[in-house]
């Protein structure tokens, strides 16, 4: 990045400093959405059933209960996509005649307290036929399954096939053929804040206001006025303080739209704050995968054919706006991961059940393929002898820019180094050592790596090659400073827990040659800050970022230019550091404040020349820039329970330039913990009528402090040549790695039984079983 | 249930009287009566710990106490640990240890650790491990919430 902040001899970017955000959320003064205040309370009446046709809601007398027949004109929620088969199933906002998952709203109480909608909606009965219910893909598959949506008669709401030419061929001449087939069970992303909504009816203006978790505030404010066909002038959506998302709180939520619908009509404030039960079981779900991997690999343990059938269960509708296609559509474009394999064919399947609907969830897909992959390469590399980090090395791609079998353009990478820096932090000889000795002793330790690329910061040609309605990508911010010297920097991005609020200053300080503190970062409020697409997908600190370095660009321009101006010096020859302008090699300064206060009001010295004020825009789309990392780990596997226990984690990875060293770790130890729960504990278990089993945090399992080791970080920094500010995201590669890295290390742990296990959370009844079966195997 | 109990509670040294159907949570009260909304509502099944307050000095799960049980006894909750917005020394370890990410489980954690630390200041490194796996976090990976324990508690005992 240019012109970093000098006299200090320390730019801002680079620095762990500490977080602006944190004093507020420390001392009891963030502000959550159900810290505001409303008059009424909402409380949803939902299915307790996961499909079934309704027959009567009777609802008690004098109750204040709207149902879909109240909502005339009201539009379903419909996301587009325009390939792969895509079928265009329908949401409505409150279910419509049938149920298609348990947990589905039917009916909406208001009261003025939340007791009182709960006691009301008690009373509320809803007769409904049942229908046998389908919950897993495979079952809605099978040629005899009943259609959830008519529209979509094979269940199949997306279906996508890709070979590169010659596939067959290349298959056939291969030396050997291994084959793998994965089940990664359902999740939940569980953000300790649940979702939360409140829509306030303004009697001047005639405007509501939503106040509501979401990782998306602007597309929210978009999508809700369609559906409810008002002018989306007359909404303003506010995402205040949010207390984590991981993906579950970016896709539309139709109680939100009712709370709207019902602010308008009451033309007063609704709130409605989920509980843990609803969130388990009506909040979005992730994962949910069958992943079926053939590779054929040559006498050099080359991989060159990869085959690979991905079967993903979407549940019961189609998120806005990505639609329920991202993770296959994310799986067929990426499953090649970062290994060089030309020959590739897949297909990949959404098929809709009777279950939570699913919507992106931190790592997307990748944690999945990457498990996949991972596994392939682990039991490749028995079949041909050799240590797991060697076949990585003949297979991980090392040439760059690199252009995969699917057309995806890797930048500058170093994926064969931070294998390597992982694979000596563990000291592989010496592990093996300990692990025989280990075994001597009736210890079971376990090595497994996974190597991965995460394609983060992707701009609107990435997202436009899905064909999806909508098309995100970009992000503008503004950037202004005040007469008095103070910066603000409005944001369309939407961080809950990111820290950009502290990043971005960093950003704009050094060239703007204020300190961070100095310069506000305004973001979540449709009214405050430019269209944006919000905080998701590892993009903000790339994209929102971008755009800051640009706009702060402008800004520092302006700021030379009015300082030649007062200084009587030409512009190239000043420099801004530490809070004043410089000529160069002199003592004659002048500070920003001075330069602020002038723009504005000594506009007539600049007149004709310097336009008044200090006020800058830009807009930043990239094309998109590939992280990568190794993650290694170490487990010890309880042969007689099944209980793993983790005793090192290596996380080696490459985001590029990163701008708060401290806010990095956090992000990649979070992302590994909850990886840790992918790969070990959570699950979201359906039974076979629908019934969700798993609706408390005493039956979905997240890690405590007890779960997670000491998470060990190692960085490089190749600075990426598709990036401004030459960083690359990496919000999601702790939680992309982890399963895989975990799921191989068990694996090896359980080698000398001759047991295997492909599917996670690797539970330990899971694992005995597979020992078992092992054993009768052998008997 | 809709006998209302006229109760008062002290919350951080605070009187507040209010009236309460026998049914309202502790933490329900807290937020909604008295107006002090920094104490969280994460599961109310008593899992996740983001509204544990101090009861008489003990770390207690707010969803799982009702209002009218708290009477007589003081309550602290998270806005009692500033000294205005002079941070003590366990928020500014949150804050120098990145022990905090979206800060929703964050009041939870800080009064789960005031409890412990006052009642047993010289808590083992293991042990603490486990008193905070009392409480859930979903953001940083505990980690640095374990380590700004570990350093706010070597400093208080260097007190």
């Amino acid at each position: 990045m240019s012109a970093p902040t000098k006299g200090s001899g320390m730019a801002w970017v680079g620095r762990s400093i500490r977080r602006l955000e944190d004093p507020a959320l420390l001392s009891g003064r963030g502000r959550f959405t159900a810290d505001f205040k409303a008059v009424h309370r909402v409380r949803f009446v939902r299915s307790p059933v996961a499909a079934g046709r309704i027959e009567k809601i009777r609802i008690p007398e004098g109750a204040t209960v709207i149902t879909a027949s109240d909502l005339h004109g009201v539009k379903p929620i419909a996301p587009a996509l325009h390939k792969f088969g895509y079928v265009q199933v329908e949401q409505p906002i409150l279910a419509e005649g049938v149920v298609r998952f348990v947990g589905e709203p039917i009916a909406a109480v208001v009261g003025a307290s939340e007791a009182e909608a709960e006691d009301v909606a008690d009373l509320v009965s809803v007769d409904i036929a049942e229908i046998p219910a389908i919950a897993d893909a495979r079952a809605a598959l099978a040629p005899e399954a009943r259609a959830i949506h008519e529209i979509a008669a094979r269940n199949i709401a997306v279906e996508a096939k890709f070979e590169t030419p010659g596939f067959a061929a290349a298959e056939e001449v291969a030396e050997r053929r291994v084959v793998v087939e994965i089940r990664s069970r359902r999740q939940n992303a569980t953000p300790l804040e649940g979702r939360a909504g409140l829509a306030a009816y303004d009697a001047v203006s005639g405007r509501i206001t939503l106040t509501c978790a979401t990782q998306m505030p602007h597309l929210m404010r978009t999508a809700i006025a369609d559906l409810l066909g008002m002018a989306e002038s007359d909404l303003r959506v506010i995402a205040p303080d949010v207390g984590g998302g991981f993906g579950q709180k970016m896709s539309l939520v139709a109680e939100y739209v009712v709370l709207v619908w019902l602010a308008r009509k009451l033309q007063s404030s609704v709130a409605w704050t989920e509980d843990r039960r609803e969130n388990l079981i009506a909040a979005f779900h992730g994962r949910d995968q069958y992943l079926r991997l053939r590779g054929s690999f040559d006498r050099r343990a080359k991989l060159v054919a990869l085959f690979a059938e991905v079967t993903a269960n979407v549940g019961a509708y189609s998120c806005y706006p990505t639609t329920c296609a991202v993770e296959p559509l994310m799986a067929m474009a990426e499953l090649p991961g970062p290994y060089d394999v030309r020959a590739y064919s897949c297909i990949v399947r959404g098929v809709l059940t009777n279950t939570c609907p699913m919507a992106p969830y931190r790592g997307v897909s990748r944690p999945s393929i990457t498990l996949a992959l991972e596994r392939l390469m682990d039991i490749a590399a028995a079949h041909f002898a050799l240590e797991p980090p060697e076949i990585r090395r003949r297979n991980l791609i090392d040439k760059f820019p690199y252009t995969s079998a699917t057309g995806l353009k890797f930048d500058e990478g170093s994926y064969l180094q931070t294998l390597d820096m992982a694979v000596a932090a563990i000291d592989l000889p010496a592990f093996r050592r300990r692990q025989q000795e280990a075994r001597l002793h009736g210890r079971h330790l376990g090595l497994g790596l996974a190597t991965f690329s995460e394609r983060t910061g992707y701009g609107t040609p990435a997202f436009a090659a899905r064909g999806m309605g909508v098309t995100p990508g970009w992000e503008t911010v503004e950037l202004s400073m005040d007469p008095s010297g103070f910066a603000e920097l409005r944001i369309g991005a939407s961080p809950h827990g990111q820290g950009l609020r502290t990043t971005l200053a960093q950003i704009v300080a050094d060239q703007i040659g204020v300190p961070p503190e100095r310069i506000k970062v305004v973001h979540g409020d449709t009214d405050r800050t430019p269209y944006g697409w919000g905080t998701f997908a590892s993009r903000s600190l790339v994209i929102a970022g971008g755009a800051s370095l640009l706009a702060a660009r402008k800004v520092r321009a302006k700021l030379l230019r009015i300082a030649g101006r007062l200084l009587e010096a030409a512009t190239d020859d000043i420099v801004i550091e530490d809070g004043i302008a410089r000529i160069a090699g002199t003592d004659r300064i002048v500070a920003i404040e001075s330069l602020a206060r002038a723009a504005y009001h000594q506009a007539h010295l600049f007149k004709g020349d310097i336009d008044p004020g200090i006020s800058e825009t830009a807009t930043y789309d990239p094309g998109g820039t590939f992280s990568n990392a190794c993650h290694a780990a170490i487990v010890d596997v309880d042969p007689d329970t099944g209980r793993v226990r983790i005793e090192r984690f290596i996380v080696a990875e490459d985001a590029g330039r990163l701008v708060n060293p401290m806010i990095v770790d956090g992000q990649i130890a979070g992302g590994v913990a909850q990886g840790i729960g992918n790969a070990l504990l959570e699950e979201i278990v359906y039974d076979d009528a629908g019934n969700i089993l798993t609706a408390t945090l005493a039956d979905f399992l997240p890690p405590t402090s007890r779960e997670i080791p000491p998470i060990e970080i190692l960085h490089l920094e190749t600075s990426s040549p598709e990036t401004v500010t030459g960083a690359k995201g990496l919000g999601e590669g702790g939680a992309i790695g982890a399963p895989a890295a975990i799921l191989n290390a068990i694996n090896d742990a359980l080698a000398p039984f001759g047991a295997s296990i492909n599917e996670i959370p690797a539970t330990p009844q899971r694992i005995r079983a597979a020992l078992r079966g092992a054993g009768e195997r052998r008997r | 249930m809709n006998d209302r109990a006229n109760i008062t509670l002290t919350v951080n040294g605070r009187a507040y009287a209010i009236s309460v159907e026998p049914r309202r949570t502790l933490v329900d009260a807290i937020r909604e009566d008295c107006g002090q909304t920094g104490t969280h509502i994460g599961c109310e099944h008593g899992v996740c710990g983001a509204c544990t307050v101090l009861v008489d000095g003990a770390p207690v799960r707010s969803c799982l106490m009702f209002a009218v049980q708290a009477e007589g006894k003081a309550i602290r909750t998270v806005e009692s640990l500033a000294d205005g917005d002079e941070l003590n020394l366990l928020q500014r370890a949150f804050m120098e240890h990145h022990g905090l990410q979206c800060g929703f489980c964050t009041p939870g954690f800080l009064m789960l650790v005031t409890g412990v630390l006052e009642r047993d200041p010289g808590i083992g490194d293991e042990e603490l491990v486990d008193v905070l796996s009392s409480n859930l976090c979903r953001c940083t990976g505990y980690q640095n919430i374990v380590k700004a324990v570990r350093a706010a508690a070597a400093k208080m005992r260097r007190r």
